[in-house]
């Protein structure tokens, strides 16, 4: 059935009228959620993951700590409604497992793990809607998550998916250009640039793989400028909520905590 | 020369960003190419991979790391700088613990000679047997029968208030009880905030004239309870072992009741506005529930929450 639909039409527009390289809506919020010390939720069109940090806490089972570095645990729940057709997936599907191994592998390496000793940082992806790119829109949800939390990263971690429509690239794939198109996923490193994560089921022309993971980090760039946005709304907010503290003059043998930062702002003003 | 790279230019198609990196109007500070100074007042905002000074004339801090012979944020927070040392403060973390900040904890654990307590802290705190206050005398040897029931003193999910003593090498916090202040908690409730908003105070110990009583935990645990009397307070040579580690509570009347939770959620919706909790916050906040008549439990509701804070926020102009 899905083959029936034109993915890319003679006026150049994509089956729900974006352009080649335009990608869909996206909407970040990142309030707290419960009892999480990090939390995110984007969508990407209509693809919707919500991501809770919870961490760096003591290892849950003494076998997991290790003693020099953290250990990055990713759990992946993928919602039954999440679908146009109900499906349970239980936790040791396949592809939740291996959707679960991804993110982790992602992560391990971006996360300053070695400042927490025998501490567990414990990442849960939650997929309420999925519309094609999954993968990269939970990496990304991560990403804020990790933030919000405030657990050391040495870079954002934006991700991507690109397709390949007989030779022209599209952006952001939904649900129906993935089942179609040979396509890559691909996670990249604002700052340096690099790549941390290629991943592609399909078989892809061995020529088109440059430009894909091309214009696949142009994009990981601009979701970085929207993402670094609405990280650095929610932390201006913060601050300026905090900044609402009463001028209590009782710093006195505190050891260079917080409070005495704060007065001597204050008193600059 | 040194080149700031932490404050690119504010998008163009965004007139908000500017706003939001720029808050006090302080013209021509943020932006100050002068190479010792970084501007110590004022906020400032970085995110991870953001280059904010070069490794040879400064330091890293906390929230930093060294790439390129460049000090990179490698967390989401503001900026602070201190002479030479560059750190950056992420605004939401776990309890980053200091030598001699009172917390409050929950016993998760009980291991040979030592108890394992969540502080909120990144690992559980550890509670020696030899920290504590043994019944008969503070002074005296800890002995085999006292191992032998540890559980009568603490016990899995116990609440206690302790002081942070001693780091182990790992970074684990060492507590002690050592105190007639510091020990088991009872007649009252436990409420979680993010820790930042707890700031060091004279006193962490604080009596409303409500007849509550609050220990404000430095790693955001609030313990919110009855009065306890002066006169109940006995001195060290009154230390008795069945009040301090009993585990029943004292009758508590209705209106000690409705005073705790009243505090409980005051601090809830505070904790929600992220407004930094002090004993005089909490005082004005309380009056204005008084003034308001409100009933308890509509304080959560977020119109109530929302007005709270601007009562409040108002008198602090």
């Amino acid at each position: 059935m899905s083959s029936r639909v034109e993915i890319l039409n003679d006026g150049g527009y994509r089956s729900d009228g974006r352009r080649q390289y335009e990608l869909r809506d996206i909407s970040i919020d990142l309030s707290p959620r419960g009892t999480a010390d990090g939390s995110a939720l984007i969508t990407h069109g209509l693809t919707e993951v919500m991501v809770d940090v919870f961490g760096p806490k003591e290892a849950k089972s003494r076998g997991q700590s290790v003693h020099d570095r953290a250990t990055v645990s990713v759990e992946v729940g993928i919602m039954p409604f999440s679908t146009g057709e109900r499906r349970k997936r239980n936790r040791g599907d396949k592809r939740v497992l291996e959707l679960a191994a991804s993110i982790r592998q992602t992560f391990e390496p971006i996360i300053q793990t070695s400042l927490y000793p025998r501490s567990e940082i414990s990442i849960f992806v939650h997929i309420l809607q999925q519309d094609g790119g999954l993968l990269p829109a939970s990496i990304n949800a991560t990403t804020l998550a990790l933030l919000t939390a405030g657990i050391p990263l040495t870079d954002y971690v934006t991700a991507m998916t690109c397709g390949v429509h007989s030779t022209t690239s599209l952006l952001d794939l939904t649900i129906l250009e993935e089942n179609d198109l040979p396509h890559l996923t691909v996670a990249s490193l604002p700052r340096t640039g690099k790549v941390t994560l290629v991943t592609m089921e399909t078989r892809l022309h061995a020529e088109r793989v440059t430009e894909c993971l091309k214009i696949a980090g142009e994009a990981g760039k601009i979701l970085h400028k929207e993402m670094k946005k609405a990280v650095e709304a929610r932390t201006q907010k913060l601050a300026q909520a905090m900044e609402m503290a009463p001028k209590v003059a009782v710093v006195g043998g505190g050891s260079g905590g917080v409070g005495d930062v704060e007065m001597e702002d204050e008193m600059d003003t | 020369m040194i080149t700031f790279a932490s404050f690119p230019a504010a998008p163009a198609h965004d007139g908000y960003d500017g706003a939001r990196r720029y808050p006090d109007g302080e013209d021509g500070m943020e932006v100050d190419f002068d190479d010792d100074d970084m501007g110590a007042s004022g906020r400032k905002l970085t995110s991870p991979g953001e280059v904010l000074t070069s490794s040879q004339a400064f330091m890293r801090g906390h929230g930093t790391f060294v790439d390129n012979e460049e000090v990179i944020a490698s967390v989401t927070g503001v900026i602070e700088r201190v002479n030479k040392l560059i750190s950056v403060r992420a605004i939401r973390t776990r309890y980053n613990a200091e030598v001699g900040d009172l917390v409050v904890g929950r016993i998760t654990e009980v291991q040979p000679r030592r108890w394992k307590v969540d502080a909120n802290s990144r690992q559980d705190a550890v509670l020696m047997l030899s920290s504590v206050n043994l019944p008969g005398g503070v002074q005296r040897r800890k002995v085999e029968s006292d191992e032998l029931q540890m559980r009568t003193f603490f016990e899995e999910g116990d609440l206690l208030v302790a002081e942070v003593q001693a780091f182990f090498a790992d970074g684990a916090l060492s507590l002690h009880t050592r105190s007639l202040k510091y020990g088991k908690l009872r007649n009252g409730q436990l409420v979680t905030v993010p820790p930042v908003l707890i700031r060091r105070l004279k006193s962490h110990f604080v009596s409303l004239p409500c007849g509550v009583d609050l220990i404000l935990g430095l790693n955001g645990y609030i313990w919110v309870s009855k009065l306890t009397k002066a006169s109940e307070q006995e001195g060290e040579e009154g230390f008795d072992a069945e009040a301090v580690y009993s585990n029943k509570n004292d009758d508590i009347d209705d209106a000690t009741r409705a005073a705790v939770s009243r505090v409980s959620n005051i601090i809830r919706v505070l904790a929600a506005h992220f407004v930094p909790l002090t004993d005089t916050v909490l005082l004005d906040a309380y009056e204005w529930v008084i003034e308001q008549e409100s009933d308890i439990k509509d304080l959560l509701q977020p119109e109530i929450g929302e007005a709270l804070v601007t009562a409040i926020s108002a008198q602090r102009q």
